[in-house]
């Protein structure tokens, strides 16, 4: 353990839900090479799912907020400083539209559910970057997950792309920002992961197989696999990386057309 | 007791850490058992996985009770 890659190192982690959570899999991947972790999480529901998750890691630092409110991000980042005298990266794992706007046609999205879309799933990385640029004395890395709905359309994905591709190209932004004092932001593109959240997604199941299917790899990604990609991005390993949008999908995005040995599928 | 109600009695005794006799035909996850929200999607998720079935969402909002659970998975088998 004393040789872990995250020995030494401090780092918060945003948005972890339950054990089916991709910031799960970063958190153990963090852990088990020293790292010294923090969570926030979101109300009651999440904190009696955070707590034992926490626990498992060897952390009992857990603090509330709530994202969307000024107000909670500062109380977030003041608990953090009283605690700990340096930050050295930060996972954010958030993102959150209206559910019954993810299936049907994107251009029935609502004025409301846009902006709620934009201000919790993307600004509040950069409202993270703010505060957390101010705790990393000695450089850091900044994390955010986003997913190939980004960049081509998806079924159902909608304004969730939308948002995702502002969430990419603020990571280029913060990026050039704050590469001056050695912080380093990427994003991590996974794959099709059934976790809490994709179970808001309109035919979930059939676009799992449908990338199991058709991608290079002919199966779909794993949580501890986006946290093996995270911990590179998270460590000194990627020291020279900034600016990224690393995808962890088992090459489903290099494809242009169905596999030729990928079965016909049916959505029922 | 059919294997598939079993099955599903295993999944809400683990996942709620209720005791097996509270379990029964017309107890409700939420009213009953104590289940919060994210309790019942994470059920219908842990169904989903046990029985490599789909539940839909207008579906899973109908699974209310034990006894509702056992009869869509049995349909659905």
């Amino acid at each position: 353990m004393a040789s872990g890659l995250m020995q030494g190192k401090r780092g918060l982690i945003m948005g972890l839900a339950n054990d089916k959570s991709i910031a799960w899999g970063i958190a153990q991947a963090l852990a088990a090479e020293g790292a010294e972790l923090a969570f926030s999480y979101q109300g009651e529901a999440l904190k009696k799912r955070v707590g034992p998750l926490a626990n498992e890691l060897g952390s009992d630092f857990i603090v509330e907020c709530d994202v969307g409110d000024e107000a909670s991000m500062d109380a977030l980042f003041a608990t953090l400083a009283e605690r700990w005298d340096n930050l050295d990266f930060v996972v954010h794992a958030i993102g959150f539209s209206d559910k019954s706007e993810l299936r049907g046609r994107y251009v029935d999205t609502s004025r409301a559910n846009f902006a709620m879309s934009m201000d919790i799933s993307v600004y509040s990385f950069t409202a993270i970057a703010q505060r957390a640029e101010k705790m990393m004395n000695n450089g850091g890395s900044m994390l955010t997950l986003t997913y190939y709905g980004a960049e081509k359309v998806m079924p159902h994905y909608n304004v969730m792309g939308v948002a995702k591709a502002a969430l990419e190209a603020s990571v280029r932004y913060l990026a050039e920002d704050l590469g001056k004092d050695g912080i380093r932001v990427n994003a991590i593109s996974a794959g099709t992961i059934k976790t809490l959240a994709a179970s808001g997604i309109g035919d979930f199941r059939y676009i799992m197989k449908w990338n199991q299917y058709n991608s290079p790899l002919r199966r779909t990604v794993d949580q501890s696999e986006v946290g093996k990609s995270a911990l590179y991005l998270l460590s000194d390993l990627s020291s020279g990386v900034t600016g990224e949008v690393h995808h962890v999908d088992a090459g489903y995005h290099v494809v242009g057309m169905k596999a030729v040995d990928a079965p016909d599928i049916s959505k029922t | 007791m059919s294997d598939v109600e079993d099955r599903v009695k295993k999944i809400v005794v683990e996942h709620l850490g209720v005791e097996e006799e509270k379990v029964t035909e017309n107890a409700s996850f939420i009213d009953d058992l104590g289940a919060d929200s994210l309790d019942t999607v994470e059920l219908v998720m842990a169904f989903e996985e046990e029985f490599g079935i789909e539940i839909p969402d207008d579906a899973a909002e109908t699974i209310q009770t034990f006894g509702d659970a056992v009869k869509f998975i049995k349909e659905a088998q």
